[in-house]
């Protein structure tokens, strides 16, 4: 289980940190969705992977699992959920008001040149 | 239990939800609501403030839950100061906004409110995990500041703002994970008792994660080489935001100083001094960087954005020291770099309205009207931000210069800081020279701007409190002093939070 849970955290985490380098903000958007996924599961994991234990107080139990952890996750969870839902809204604002969804600052001028060559349409949103 | 202590997360917690929930149409009251209540966390920070500086830290336990198993505050001298300095800039900024900034988009007093809300909670927070929260609360503020008034170039700014930040939440979440899995606590004094008696097999994750959120508080402190999100962010928001975000840098600065002083700091064993041996250069280059970038900048907004970069370099390497007078020097700095700041992106905002056109680029535009006043604020603002005599930025400069004559450092820190000083001089007399000098006559048929009062005053009391700061230098340099003893013994912290017991045990 150890090593399928460190695996599954390790390719989630190399796969978002090429999907945040890309230069257009959707690719951006999920590799930042992605990142969080990993923290979560490794969030989790830092209280120890255990099955079936309880994670209050009761009478008879074996071991406990550590609660604190998923209470971190809880709260990460809710935050990344929000955030990923603002820069969504916040990347479709610059698409529509800019015209290219590229990322970088002089995103006017080099799609100027790059939509002349690719023949898109602008959104109406421009104009 | 004294409850006072958590009135300055509280009180702009309520304001901000009354304000969105009753009042969202009237703009008019919200101002009044607002000012009102920045009135009132003045007060209330002023009264911390006078109670912390009497002696001991504090802890608040919400809900009475022992330490530490449930969540505390802690206000020392540290955080009161801190508090107070938020309370002060959020007066002056919310005075300037009344005028007519807060017309230009949405909700910009609720955004504030909250803004408000996270900072303080920042600076009151006693654990690690809190701190991640009072983070986000801050930063998702922010954003939401950083955007009010739209416009393209802002948006584009924005989603580097956010997409840089969702990924310092990150790390910060994947160094809280690795410091609870070794230490099994994230209250900062119980970490302080655990971090130095770590078993050596737990010591290479505990630093990795120390150093990762290192790395966190430095993209918040901007950092070299995590500081380029900063001149972008700062140079197309609007006035009054930037100038708020101010302080936002300085909870960067403040995290370091807390945690690394007193987790990781001279104490704790295997692990002490875990950022020290980066901080400083970082420092240093990050200086270098800021002030290069300001010769270079080709808007008044921009200029203020690398000055902050600069100013943030400073700052670093004094509290790189770690060590008494370092951190003196740093907070007096701190207060002042802070003041400074904020009254040079609120003169780039009252500058860019009255040209018009040309905005704040820095290119000959028609004179201005009510230039006199404009510029010698601007003179003001610019001498405080360089750190020339005779305003508080010398004197912080040369405390610094002082507190590091002690370290091995001290000759590069010495040519960097002086070196400088001389091409900030430069970067500010040719953006000064520029704006006011090289004005063209003005065009026939130009209306004259009206003089806007409220933001005028607003830049006066903020450059009036930057003066205040230089002529009080000896007692407050004296209050400071005190302060940074007590940010730097983890001791006192420990007995505040888990009681004399643990702090002797911790001994």
């Amino acid at each position: 289980m150890e090593l399928l849970v460190a695996s599954a955290i390790g390719f989630m985490t190399a796969a978002s940190v090429y999907l945040v380098l890309r230069g257009h903000t959707f690719a951006v958007i999920i590799g930042l969705t992605l990142l969080s996924y990993a923290v979560n599961v490794f969030l989790f994991a830092m209280g120890r992977l255990t099955i079936d234990q309880s994670p209050i107080i009761v009478p008879h139990a074996v071991g406990y699992t550590d609660p604190l952890p998923q209470a971190l996750v809880l709260t990460a969870i809710v935050i990344s959920f929000g955030m990923t839902a603002l820069i969504v809204v916040l990347a479709l604002r610059g698409f529509l008001e800019t015209g290219s969804d590229r990322t970088d600052l002089d995103a006017t001028q080099v799609q100027d040149s790059s939509s002349i060559e690719e023949g898109q349409a602008r959104p109406h949103a421009q104009s | 239990m004294n409850h006072w202590i958590i009135v300055p997360a509280i009180l702009p917690a309520l304001v901000a939800a009354f304000l969105i929930l009753t009042l969202r149409h009237h703009l008019v009251r919200q101002r009044i609501v607002s000012v009102t209540a920045t009135l009132l966390l003045l007060a209330v920070a002023a009264g911390l403030f006078a109670m912390a500086i009497q002696g001991e830290p504090v802890a608040y336990r919400l809900g009475d839950w022992p330490a530490p198993y449930g969540i505390v505050l802690v206000l020392d001298r540290l955080s009161a100061t801190m508090l107070l300095l938020t309370a002060v800039l959020a007066l002056v900024v919310v005075i300037f906004v009344i005028d007519r900034w807060d017309t230009r988009g949405r909700y910009f007093h609720i955004l504030f409110q909250f803004q408000l809300l996270g900072i303080n909670g920042a600076f009151l927070t006693g654990d690690l995990f809190n701190l991640f929260v009072f983070f986000e609360v801050m930063l998702i503020a922010s954003y939401g500041l950083m955007l009010h008034g739209g416009g393209a170039a802002r948006l584009k700014a924005g989603f580097q703002y956010v997409a840089i930040n969702l990924v310092a939440s990150a790390l910060f979440l994947i160094a809280v994970g690795l410091i609870y899995a070794v230490t099994g606590t994230l209250n900062l004094a119980d970490l302080a008792l655990k971090v130095p008696e770590v078993a050596p097999s737990g010591q290479a994750i505990l630093k990795t994660g120390a150093l990762l959120l290192f790395l966190v508080f430095a993209i918040k402190a901007a950092l070299v080489p995590l500081h380029w999100w900063l001149p972008a962010t700062y140079s197309t928001t609007s006035a009054p935001a930037a100038a708020l975000f101010m302080i936002m840098t300085k909870v960067g600065a403040y995290a370091i100083l807390r945690v690394f002083g007193l987790v990781f700091g001279a104490d704790a064993g295997p692990l002490a001094m875990a950022a020290a041996p980066i901080l400083l250069p970082a420092a240093l280059v990050t200086l270098l960087a800021g002030s290069i970038g300001l010769v270079g900048s080709r808007t008044l907004s921009e200029l203020a954005a690398y000055a902050v970069i600069a100013s943030m370099g400073t700052l670093l390497i004094a509290v790189g020291l770690f060590d008494q007078a370092g951190v003196t020097a740093a907070l007096y700095y701190l207060v002042h770099s802070t003041l400074a700041g904020a009254a040079l992106f609120l003169l780039a905002g009252l500058i860019a309205e009255r040209r018009g056109q040309s905005s704040d680029q820095l290119v000959p535009a028609p004179a201005i009207t009510g230039e006199t006043l404009l510029s010698s604020m601007f003179f003001a603002a610019a001498v405080a931000m360089v750190g020339l005599p005779p305003l508080a930025g010398f004197l912080g400069k040369v405390m610094i210069l002082q507190a590091v004559a002690a370290s091995s450092w001290w000759p590069a820190v010495w040519a960097v800081i002086l070196g400088t000083s001389l091409l900030m001089t430069l970067g500010f007399a040719r953006a000064g020279s520029t704006l006011f000098w090289a004005s063209e006559p003005a065009r026939i048929g130009q209306k004259p701007v009206s003089p806007a009062r409220l933001p005028t005053a607003a830049v006066a009391l903020l450059l009036f409190l930057a003066a205040a700061w230089t002529v009080g230098a000896g007692p407050l340099a004296r209050i400071l002093s005190a302060t940074a003893t007590q940010a730097l013994d983890r001791i006192v912290y420990i007995t505040a939070v888990l009681g004399p017991d643990a702090a002797m045990a911790g001994r």
